[in-house]
């Protein structure tokens, strides 16, 4: 293989790493604030819809992103609504909320089947963008490559040195105690929740407007699923869910390489497999294993808090 | 209005004058006038429930008050309103003379009130320094500067902290310091303390009392709550006593007695436990524990090492213990629920019983009381029948030809709260409904009335107000009356010299030799029992 051969793989590794990495990083701030959205892999068809559906009625490429990051939060805000104020379980509105936003964007969708949309235009700089290698690599992206990028530096930021981070993760960690000092729990995860939301939104924003511009039905394809076993799969860490999301993308990419040069005799689908098995693997390693101590799952995860007394 | 507008603005005039440095006798004296919490007529329901009626009281400026009361007699809704956690319903908050209205836990940290919770309100998985952050209204950019701080200040108090350390690898008097030196960075005025001393070591009592009374010097008032009558004795100047969420007595805690205080409590005459003479439980041997080696259950747990430890029919044996030294594994490996590595690790009666699990122990004549109630010891959403079912089917024999008996399970949970005085509708009531310790008499009882050879009880009285502990207590040692072998595992040091004929210390996973109790000392078991983690605090006494 030479270097013509790998750049285009390389390219496609940031482009299917770069959904997986967006809708990872919110979950990953509402499962540290206490809540398990099963709903992501909803609430990205959503985004994916809506985004496709602006796009195409307005023009405007940025618009469709901005109503896919307002459809995936009022979806949240729905699953809020019902786990929060309503104290349902999470983890069956979480599912009920992907099901839901599966038929909900098939019916959007439906009129929109077969309709071609511009690819989102990527940020060039005149002269870096153009040179050998490099330029394509790191300098021709779309504003959601860089923005995903971008995003999880700013959650680990937030996350480690902000004090409002530092109070997401205590009510993560103890509702009850974040409580009786004096924090409304109830407001940091609806906040928590709605940015898992805007995350997801503009995750399917990504795949409907550049990973393939064009909507199809339930074109996510698991990928929400897979965010979320990444969220585990990184022991709730921004950097290692950053590294995550490119090695996941990458196992992706490579099982169609490998299935396009026929040169490797195991079958697609056992190739499909490897994120969830390699998600299992850690999760035993890291739960069962010496290193349990140091599973960073927040404690509170996917309890109901009830504030009574 | 307008003349409290006025008393607020003389008062702060006074205030100005003061820092101005002219040292104005009288301004002292009007200060001086209010005391620095004053309650009146406060008022609080929950549904089906008045948890605080019309409670009135006021606490002076560098005065220890202390609030007494049974468990359910409001004391912990009390203080909440206090802090800010709950709304009164009705009534008034007066704080230096002035009304106020407390909304919120930070509202009250900014009028000086601060407040160290029974149940910590700590955050495990972070250091200490995010601890005490997040206590903190505004602890300031500089984490450097908030750590040296802590440090100063912990050591001015005599409660040293490392500020880097994780919550969960400190030992739990340790832990109760953050929560006593995030208040003391907010130079609080008046303190609340919520049964602070419940899980410490006799020494560690000591040093609270230190820094306490040091406050107390610096002129910051302290409302003290405890089940601790001798503590309050020790350390208060006032008490006022709730029952039924009403207050019913105050008085000088330094000229009652015990006694006097805990018959004001229960509004009864009480009724200590009757303490056995010495020399009983000479019995055979019944159980023992040989060389019992275990990994903890729980991350962050602390290992069984080697523990050897011998119990005799009818005696009364207790392991005293900071909470989190191995208890639970302990009890967890002598009931069955974790399997020991060799058979011989745990012998009843002779027989190697190591590799046996609960229900086949039981039938042996083991039995045993966790520590936690809803969950452990019952399951919260059955009914009492379907717990007494559950844990005595086989020695009771409540089966028939495969099926359950009912009716006769039924009779047993009745003559369980008969015999124990188990407050509660009937036995179709659900157990997770009824009070901590109604249902701690009523897992306690049913495990009494099997007539268990060996008995194996954690924290019998955990929680459990001093009238239903006296019962539950004397049930014991009517038990080892009968020459049944009893292990008491509990914190609560009175309690362990009250009931035992032998006390052991469990810290770090190891258990020390078993003492006669009347010969033993509180200080010596206090050393024994150390901390978690920790080595015996030597010269700490």
């Amino acid at each position: 293989m030479n270097i013509d051969t790998i750049l285009p793989m390389l390219l496609t590794v940031i482009a299917a790493a770069t959904p997986l990495l967006l809708a990872s990083i919110g979950e990953l701030v509402t499962e540290k604030s206490g809540v398990l959205n099963l709903g992501v892999e909803g609430m990205m068809l959503v985004g994916a819809v809506i985004a496709f559906a602006v796009t195409v009625g307005s023009g405007s490429a940025l618009l469709g992103i901005i109503a896919a990051a307002f459809a995936g939060i009022t979806l949240s805000l729905v699953f809020g609504l019902l786990t929060l104020t309503l104290m349902a379980n999470q983890v069956a509105t979480g599912l009920a909320l992907t099901i839901f936003g599966i038929g909900v964007s098939s019916l959007i969708g439906s009129s929109y089947i077969g309709t071609p949309v511009e690819k989102l235009g990527a940020l060039s700089i005149p002269g870096i963008s153009d040179l050998p290698v490099i330029g394509p690599l790191l300098f021709g992206h779309d504003i959601l490559v860089y923005g995903s990028v971008a995003m999880t530096v700013l959650v680990a930021w937030f996350l480690k040195s902000s004090r409002a981070g530092l109070i997401l993760r205590a009510v993560g960690e103890s509702d009850l105690s974040a409580h009786s000092i004096g924090y409304d729990v109830i407001k940091v995860r609806y906040l928590a929740v709605m940015f898992g939301g805007l995350c997801s939104g503009i995750a399917g924003a990504y795949l409907s407007l550049s990973y393939t511009p064009m909507w199809v039905e339930g074109m996510t394809a698991g990928r929400g699923w897979i965010a979320l076993a990444l969220v585990a799969f990184a022991s709730w860490r921004p950097w290692r869910v950053l590294g995550g999301a490119y090695i996941f993308g990458g196992v992706t990419i490579l099982q169609l390489y490998l299935q396009g040069s026929g040169g490797i005799g195991i079958p697609s689908q056992v190739m499909n497999m490897l994120p969830y098995l390699a998600t299992i693997i850690v999760l035993t390693v890291i739960s069962a294993g010496p290193w349990r101590g140091r599973l960073d799952a927040p404690a509170c995860l996917g309890k109901p808090f009830r504030p009574a007394s | 209005m307008v003349v409290m507008m006025q008393r607020h603005m003389l008062h702060w005039r006074y205030r100005v004058w003061r820092g101005s440095g002219l040292g104005m006798e009288p301004s002292d004296k009007a200060v001086k006038e209010h005391p620095r919490l004053e309650l009146s007529g406060i008022t609080k329901a929950f549904p089906g429930v008045i948890a605080n009626s019309d409670v009135s009281f006021k606490v002076a400026p560098g005065e220890i008050h202390a609030l007494l009361g049974e468990n359910g007699a409001g004391k912990s809704t009390l203080v909440k309103q206090i802090y800010g956690i709950l709304k009164p319903d009705s009534g008034a908050i007066v704080w230096d003379g002035r009304e106020v209205d407390v909304p919120s836990p930070h509202a009250a940290r900014t009028l000086g009130i601060g407040m160290v919770f029974q149940h910590f309100s700590l955050f495990e998985a972070m250091t200490v320094l995010d601890n005490v952050a997040l206590g903190m209204d505004d602890p300031g950019k500089d984490r450097a500067a908030l750590a040296k701080r802590i440090r100063e200040v912990s050591e001015s108090y005599g409660l040293p902290l490392d500020p880097a350390r994780e919550v969960h690898t400190l030992s739990v008097g340790e832990r109760q310091r953050i929560e006593v030196v995030r208040c003391l960075l907010q130079s609080p005025r008046l303190l609340v303390m919520d049964e602070p001393t419940s899980v410490l070591t006799p020494q560690e009592v000591g040093k609270l009392f230190e820094t306490l009374r040091k406050l107390k010097a610096e002129g910051c008032s302290i409302l003290y709550i405890s089940h601790k009558l001798n503590e309050i004795k020790e350390l208060c100047d006032q008490a006022t006593i709730l029952r039924g969420g009403k207050v019913v007595a105050a008085c000088d805690p330094r000229e009652e007695t015990a006694r006097s205080m805990a018959q004001l409590m229960i509004g009864a005459e009480f009724r200590s436990v009757a303490r056995r003479e010495a020399g009983k439980g000479t019995g055979p041997i019944r159980m023992e524990l040989k060389a019992l080696s275990m990994a903890p259950e729980m991350a962050h747990g602390v290992p069984l090492k080697s523990i050897n430890l011998s119990l005799r029919g009818g005696e009364i044996l207790g392991i005293a213990g900071v909470a989190g030294n191995g208890q639970g594994d302990l009890l967890a490996a002598i009931a069955g629920e974790r399997k020991a590595a060799t058979p011989g690790a745990v012998i009843v009666d002779g027989k190697p019983v190591g590799r046996l699990g609960p229900a086949a122990r039981r039938k042996l004549g083991l039995c045993t009381v966790p520590e936690e109630r809803n969950g452990h010891g019952a399951v919260p959403d059955m009914s009492l029948t379907d717990n007494a079912m559950l844990s005595a089917h086989k020695r009771m024999g409540f089966m028939k030809g495969g099926f359950l008996d009912t009716a006769k399970a039924r009779g047993f949970a009745a003559e369980v709260i008969k015999r124990f005085d188990v407050r509660t509708p009937g036995t179709e009531t659900a157990a997770g409904s009824l009070s901590g310790g109604n249902l701690q008499k009523f897992i306690v009882g049913r495990e009494i009335l099997q007539k268990p050879e060996i008995l194996v009880v954690a924290q019998p009285t955990w929680g459990v107000d001093a009238a239903a502990a006296a019962t539950i207590q004397q049930a014991l040692v009517d038990l080892a009356g009968t020459g049944s072998a009893i292990l008491v595992i509990s914190q609560d040091l009175d309690e362990l010299l009250t009931l035992s004929d032998r006390i052991a210390v469990i810290n770090a996973g190891q258990v020390s030799e078993a003492m006669p109790a009347s010969t033993v000392s509180v200080e010596e078991i206090g050393l024994l029992m150390g901390g978690i983690h920790g080595t015996p605090e030597k010269g700490a006494a």
